[in-house]
């Protein structure tokens, strides 16, 4: 075992490690922040992705030893973050991933989120390209990303102070809402 | 959940510090770059080093300059994230920045680095597996046993290069230099080769890639990489090209270069592309004719394994497909060609 001090979420934390554990493996069962998911634990699908240094990294090919010294950003750490910058509740990308819809299991939320806020950390008001090029390693099975693309659009615009057009799905919920209520 | 087997982990802050603990230990050791491929193959079992030696703390490899001549000079640890950004590398060289702009996903791209997509090991559908799942077939002849599934009856393994670098550094002349117990040598890539898929380098393990060298293009370079993959988002080549054109001073081809990846354990050039394409200018039907006639060469000479994902049929289909489009897009001066 060794010691080392990994700074998460702004926190210096201080934990026993073996060499060969994964960032992934201390963060889940050694600190508790199982927000970061395990999914196919070999760099494919991005469930694990946490900000190292303000970079989308993969926690499950990163090792915990060698983490020491960066700046680790997990979803455990974007409220907060953005609470300490000023704002209120949730990070605006979380609040637009909610009103979007952008999420049915959720397993791929917490890594796209900070694939997403990477991406408008750099590039405030990104294009659908970038946007989509930005979360090429992060797989999500359930929403065929189109909502997630949206809420991104959404939470960008929003911090632009730019009106952003509401997807079209969203009047037909709303019909659709209407109708089925008594 | 894939838990890595135990190991004791060294950091060395010098080339020198890394290339005596690999002296040291040997077989039993590994050195890790952004452990993008180290840590899944150790996970499946596939390498179970007892020492790896990280890379991370060694500043001088990190680099990525263009030196006074005008050399490309990238450091073995330089993230593909940054090669794949950097404006001169992409004005200088289009086929290295393509290519890199293709590897994996932006996660792998910012952790995984060039030296490790170069030593890249080679990938096979019965072989990038779990070690159950691995058991179960009783192995394979490059990890644990004796008997290939690609080839019946086959002796030799035929993993396949997998590295999109690999066919783009190719194509400019790069060279890679290695530091090891007995000093420092530089070899042009294409010598690193074996056709050997259980060990498709010809350097020795206690060997350290320290950095790749590009020569300086000529004013009328062209270079694309072509790339086709299951998913655009972050897969393996089903297959690679990577097409060199130089032009002179009125348009014409004076030179042209094609190099396939992922057909076989190495990297390969298609011998005759610039006699066919010699001459002829990027935007006319005669290059057009000649871009066909090196696409078709190389589907002949193609023999495509089911070795990596993907039907080996469709992958031969694609061949020639691949090398024209690769062609065309690098005499226009565009490419990527990435058909996804």
């Amino acid at each position: 075992m060794r010691v080392v001090t990994l700074r998460i979420n702004g926190d210096e934390r201080e934990i026993a490690v073996r060499d060969h554990w994964t960032l992934l493996e201390a963060l889940r069962y050694e600190l508790g922040l199982t927000g970061s998911k395990q999914g196919c634990d070999k760099g494919d699908c991005g469930a694990c992705t946490v900000l190292v240094d303000g970079e989308p990294t993969l926690a499950c090919v990163t090792l915990a030893v060698l983490a020491e010294g960066r700046e680790i950003t997990t979803i455990e750490g974007l409220a907060p973050r953005h609470r300490a910058s000023g704002g209120e509740g949730a990070d605006p990308l979380q609040e637009a991933f909610d009103r979007c819809g952008a999420l049915q299991c959720g397993f791929c939320q917490p890594g796209t989120l900070l694939s997403a806020r990477a991406l408008l950390d750099r590039t405030p008001r990104p294009d659908r390209e970038a946007i989509r090029a930005a979360l090429a390693g992060n797989l999500c099975r359930c929403t065929g990303y189109t909502q997630i693309l949206e809420a991104i659009e959404l939470a960008a615009g929003e911090a632009a102070g730019v009106e952003v057009p509401t997807p079209e799905w969203m009047a037909d919920l709303r019909r659709a809402e209407g109708t089925s209520r008594p | 959940m894939l838990r890595l087997p135990a190991f004791e982990l060294a950091r060395p802050r010098t080339v020198e510090e890394a290339v005596g603990l690999l002296a040291e230990h040997g077989d039993r050791a590994a050195g890790l770059g952004g452990g993008t491929d180290l840590v899944p193959n150790m996970k499946h079992k596939l390498v179970t080093p007892e020492v790896v030696v990280s890379l991370a703390a060694i500043p001088e490899l990190g680099g990525l300059a263009v030196a006074e001549d005008g050399t490309l000079v990238i450091g073995a640890m330089c993230p593909i994230a940054k090669l794949a950004a950097e404006e001169r590398v992409g004005a200088g060289w289009p086929a290295v920045a393509q290519a890199a702009s293709l590897i994996a996903s932006p996660q792998l791209r910012n952790s995984g680095t060039l030296g490790g997509n170069v030593m890249l090991d080679t990938r096979c559908r019965w072989l990038n597996q779990t070690f159950f799942w691995r058991k179960s077939l009783g192995f394979c002849l490059k990890k644990d046993g004796s008997e290939c599934h690609v080839v019946s009856g086959g002796s030799r393994c035929v993993a396949a290069a997998s590295n999109d670098s690999a066919p783009a550094l190719m194509s400019v002349g790069a060279s890679a230099v290695f530091v090891g117990p007995d000093g420092r040598r530089e070899l042009a890539l294409e010598e690193l080769w074996s056709t050997d898929g259980v060990r498709n380098k010809r350097c020795e393990p206690a060997e350290l890639l320290v950095e790749v060298r590009v020569p300086p293009t000529a004013a009328g370079h062209r270079g694309a990489y072509g790339k086709l993959r299951d998913r655009g988002s972050i897969d393996f080549p089903l297959l690679g090209c990577a097409v060199r054109l130089d032009l002179d001073a009125a348009g014409a081809v004076l030179d042209a270069d094609a190099v396939l990846v992922a057909l076989q354990a190495r990297p390969a050039r298609l011998r005759g592309c610039a006699e066919l394409v010699g001459g002829t200018t990027p935007g006319s039907p005669e290059f057009a004719a000649a871009a066909r006639a090196v696409a078709e060469r190389a589907g002949r000479k193609a023999r495509p394994l089911p070795n990596v994902p993907g039907d080996a049929e469709y992958r031969h289909a694609m061949v020639p497909v691949l090398v024209r489009r690769t062609l065309e897009a690098a005499g226009a001066g565009g490419g990527p060609v990435h058909p996804l």
